[in-house]
């Protein structure tokens, strides 16, 4: 196990490695010009060279990389060009937020669409697998920011349940956190959905039943486990997904997290923020894939790292 | 005998599904009732309606579209189909009693042994975890398993298949019912481990008094299990009566068909004329070998595979799998080999190392080439003298290419010049099918004619070898004896060698001309198919065909030594290498291994 452990975080730093390297390279061949937005339009050349030898950027890219690699192992993720702050004070502001609303966003995509996927596999080719699968399908394909509007009309502005966006009491969560959740349930629905019909399928099903088992245990003792761990592994896949969504969904929300600071550092190419940002991001798809790892064989006994 | 009180009695039962085009009997007017202490076998071939039977009787048919329509299933004067689901709970499981085929696959894998064993056992009793647990115990000390207590605590994948199957075993008669329902409860074990289950069934019925319901296909389970039998095709019953009379004089020309197919180990121990008549025709076969003994099709020698598995930090090889170990043989012209073991004995890796699937060390020469030193053309070239058949046709044959398209790849991939279609045609008809079935899909054909295809694929090339490995294991006895006919045409009729692996030993002594046993990687026994099954020297070639069930209920089987633990496992740490067998040799090809 610690071998094991030694071994997915070695090749989880090679990861980030990788990512920093490619999206540096990405912002270095960008056309945009950041020190143009550092200092304005009616800057002289004089001064946009002065300012750009200052930061750095005149020199090759290899030198720039290393300098970059140099203080993010000191811990030194750089000084965010226009708001004149550590990007690590910037993002440990922001990280909060957006990892409590991922949190609840995760649970209220799991909670909804495992629950319909169940339901569905259990009510297969009657009504109710029919609604559900189209519900789904639909959730599935509703663009982040139709659904969020349609909540903040029905919710906020209609029935003033909850407030129309900010961030403070679990009030300015909810709406938020369903949004994700209803964006990502669709697509847990029909993976647990086929997932479970093929467990019901199975010998050990037929097993349990013959011994006279309830249905409550049948189901959920014996097929849950079972339907559930190809849905764990997919987790860890869905965080980079889910990260896409809270961009948009901060945005329309008004939630103070790491989306909207790195929306707004990616219309003026603020490079240390852009680059602290996805490296943040990386670092959360690579944990949550890790996670997903380690969880798997706590239900799993076949794959139980010895 | 005074007659007893039933204790199931099925009365014109009849079970159908509903499809598209209406409702489609499975089983129609099924009829029979035994006594506790009886044995009844359901017998018959795929698709007879022997497992739908079962499950109706258990109240499992699958919902909404498989149901009863008329008939009843009475239990000690309860009648069961039109039970409410709660009180039909109740007897599944705790009076009724069920084990199924597939002992890998019926086990949930995320549950211990313990947990599945007491959740059964609580399912029906009010009484405490640690009191189920001691009945788990005593369940699993009644199944012969070793380590009982140990095994509460493991997983399904822990234990091998014969050991799940005693786990199934052990949880159906836990509560101790009054029928226990075995669906071809040793179909999917090894033959020893099947002789072993058999023998456990047995006793345990001797000493419960349960009433069992055999379902299988096997003649020879029949025989040696039941005391009646029913004769089952296409969901209705062929022929009902005593063991006895049924393998004696059967009426049903099915029945008739049925047991003719069964293949059966040749009786050595018969008359002397029969025996030396017998002994002059494989005295004539030897001669044959001798004859062509000089140009080898095959040539192994000591050949070994091993695989490896990493582990650690750095993903070094820290053990190895010694899948072969020093394989030695040669395949003549014309010959049927036979490679018998049981599972994981390293049969299979031999065909696969044959065609080069994977890597070997030792020699291994095709038709006088070297395997190894072949570049790309020369193993492209090989593959058109080695070609395999593998036991499940349906997997084998891409369903989305037409039978046609199937047969004629070989030629395409090998750019063959002449009239493809012409040769499909040619070849379909050599196999007993149609040339007209050139344009149909795979799932439009039954089994057989899918192993048929198969076959045809494998001789497009003009194979000089044709390996086939289990090729008739997943067929039913009657289509087993087509195909098997039909290798036997092509041997006579091309002369193409055939390298057979089966674990059916009666199928072996039918069609092979020389034999070798496997035991974990090494021959321990080899020679010509007399010299094998009629004096067999190595004590593991004797259990396994002690081991093998006969079709005769009338025959009293000699008490056979009960193996005591499992067969050693294969891995070994790096730099190990299993002991290598030495062998000695008993008369002219007959070579056996020293203890």
């Amino acid at each position: 196990m610690p071998a094991y452990l030694a071994r997915r975080l070695f090749q989880s730093a090679l990861i980030l490695l990788g990512v920093s390297f490619i999206t540096f390279f990405l912002l270095f061949v960008l056309p945009a010009d950041p020190v143009r937005q550092i200092a304005g339009r009616s800057a002289t050349p004089q001064t946009v060279e002065n300012i750009r030898r200052e930061l750095g950027l005149d020199q090759p890219f290899v030198v720039q990389y290393g300098r970059y690699l140099w203080g993010l192992v000191q811990g030194d993720m750089g000084r965010s060009y226009l708001q004149k702050t550590d990007v690590s004070t910037l993002i440990a502001a922001r990280l909060p937020p957006t990892l409590l609303l991922m949190a609840a966003g995760i649970a209220c995509e799991l909670v909804l669409g495992l629950a319909m996927g169940m339901v569905a596999a259990l009510r297969r080719g009657r009504a109710t697998d029919n609604v559900l699968m189209m519900t789904s399908f639909v959730a599935v394909s509703a663009p982040q920011f139709v659904v969020s509007l349609i909540l903040l009309y029905i919710f906020a502005v209609r029935l003033g349940w909850f407030p129309i966006g900010g961030y403070g009491t679990w009030h300015h969560l909810v709406l938020p956190a369903v949004t994700l959740g209803i964006l990502g349930s669709g697509w847990y629905a029909r993976m647990m959905r086929s997932s479970m019909v093929e467990v019901l399928r199975a010998d050990f099903i037929r097993t349990a039943r013959a011994k006279g088992l309830t249905r409550r245990a049948v189901i959920f003792r014996h097929a849950l486990p079972n339907a559930i761990l190809p849905i764990i592994a997919m987790i860890g896949i869905d965080i980079g997904i889910f990260m896409g969504g809270i961009v948009v969904v901060e945005g329309v929300f008004g939630w103070p997290g790491i989306g909207q600071l790195a929306w707004q550092a990616i219309q003026r190419v603020d490079i240390p923020i852009i680059m602290g940002v996805t490296l943040v991001s990386a670092c959360a798809i690579v944990l949550g894939n890790l996670l997903a790892d380690l969880i798997t064989p706590f239900i799993d006994p076949r794959i139980r790292i010895r | 005998m005074t007659p007893t009180p039933d204790i199931l009695r099925v009365d014109a039962l009849s079970v159908s599904v509903r499809t598209e085009t209406g409702l489609h009997p499975l089983v129609s007017d099924l009829s029979f009732r035994f006594a506790p202490g009886e044995t009844l076998a359901i017998a018959g071939e795929s698709g007879s309606g022997k497992s739908i039977t079962s499950l109706a009787i258990m109240g499992l048919l699958p919902p909404p579209a498989v149901r009863v329509t008329s008939g009843a299933v009475i239990l000690d004067g309860r009648e069961l189909t039109s039970l409410p689901e709660d009180q039909m709970r109740a007897i599944r499981g705790d009076r009724i009693a069920m084990i199924f085929q597939e002992p890998m696959t019926s086990l949930n894998p995320v549950l211990t042994i313990g947990r599945q064993l007491t959740e059964a056992i609580r399912a029906h009793q009010p009484i405490s975890r640690a009191q189920a647990r001691a009945m788990a115990l005593d369940a699993l000390t009644a199944v012969r398993l070793s380590q009982p207590e140990r095994r509460l605590g493991q997983y399904p994948h822990e234990l091998s298949g014969g050991m799940r199957q005693r786990v199934m075993i052990a949880m159906a008669l836990a509560l101790k019912p009054q029928v226990l329902i075995a669906d071809e409860p040793t179909t999917a074990l090894d033959v020893t481990v099947q002789r072993e289950v058999l023998d456990l069934l047995r006793d345990l019925q001797r000493d419960t008094g349960m009433a069992i319901i055999l379902i299988t296909h096997d003649m020879g389970v029949v025989a040696e299990m039941a005391d009646r039998v029913i004769v089952m095709r296409a969901g209705r019953v062929v022929e009902q009566g005593d063991v006895r009379q049924i393998f004696a004089a059967p009426t049903a020309q099915y029945t008739r068909d049925l047991l003719a197919a069964v293949p059966r180990m040749r009786d050595r121990a018969a008359t002397g004329s029969e025996n030396a008549s017998f002994e002059i025709t494989e005295q004539n076969q030897i001669h044959d070998i001798r004859f062509t003994r000089e140009h080898p099709i095959a040539r192994l020698e000591n050949v070994v595979v091993r695989f490896p598995l990493r582990s650690g930090l750095l993903n070094r090889t820290t053990h190895n799998v010694h899948a072969v170990e020093g394989v030695s043989l040669t395949i003549n012209p014309g010959e049927t080999f036979a490679l018998v073991g049981e599972s994981g004995c390293g049969k299979s890796t031999i065909a696969k190392a044959l065609v080069g699937l994977v890597p070997h060390q030792g020699l291994i020469e095709v038709d006088g080439q070297k395997l190894g030193s072949l570049d790309a053309t020369g193993r492209k070239s090989l593959t058109r003298s080695v070609q395999i058949i593998f036991q499940d046709p349906m997997a084998a044959l891409d369903p989305r290419m037409t039978v046609g398209g199937l047969i004629a790849e070989p030629l395409v991939i090998h750019a063959i010049p002449g009239d493809h279609k012409a040769r499909v045609a040619d070849l379909l008809s050599r196999v007993g099918l149609q040339p007209d079935h050139a344009d149909r899909y795979p799932h439009e054909f039954s089994g057989g004619q899918r192993q048929r295809i198969c076959i045809a694929r494998a001789l497009a090339l003009n194979p000089k070898l044709l390996i086939a490995d289990e090729s008739v294991s997943a067929l039913d006895v009657s289509v087993q004896a087509r195909v098997l006919a039909l290798l036997g045409d092509l041997k006579t009729e091309f002369g193409i060698a055939t390298l057979f692996i089966s674990h059916d030993m009666a199928v072996v002594d039918t069609i092979a001309d020389r034999v070798a046993v496997m035991f974990l990687g090494q021959i321990v026994e080899t020679g010509n198919r007399a010299q094998v099954f009629g004096n067999p020297q190595h004590p593991y070639t004797r259990r396994l065909i002690a081991a093998v069930p006969v079709p005769d209920p009338t025959r009293t089987r000699p008490e056979t030594v009960r193996l005591a633990g499992e067969i050693p496992s294969p891995v070994h740490p790096a730099g190990q290498a299993p002991d290598r067998v030495i062998m000695r040799e008993v008369s002219d090809g007959h070579l056996v291994a020293q203890d």
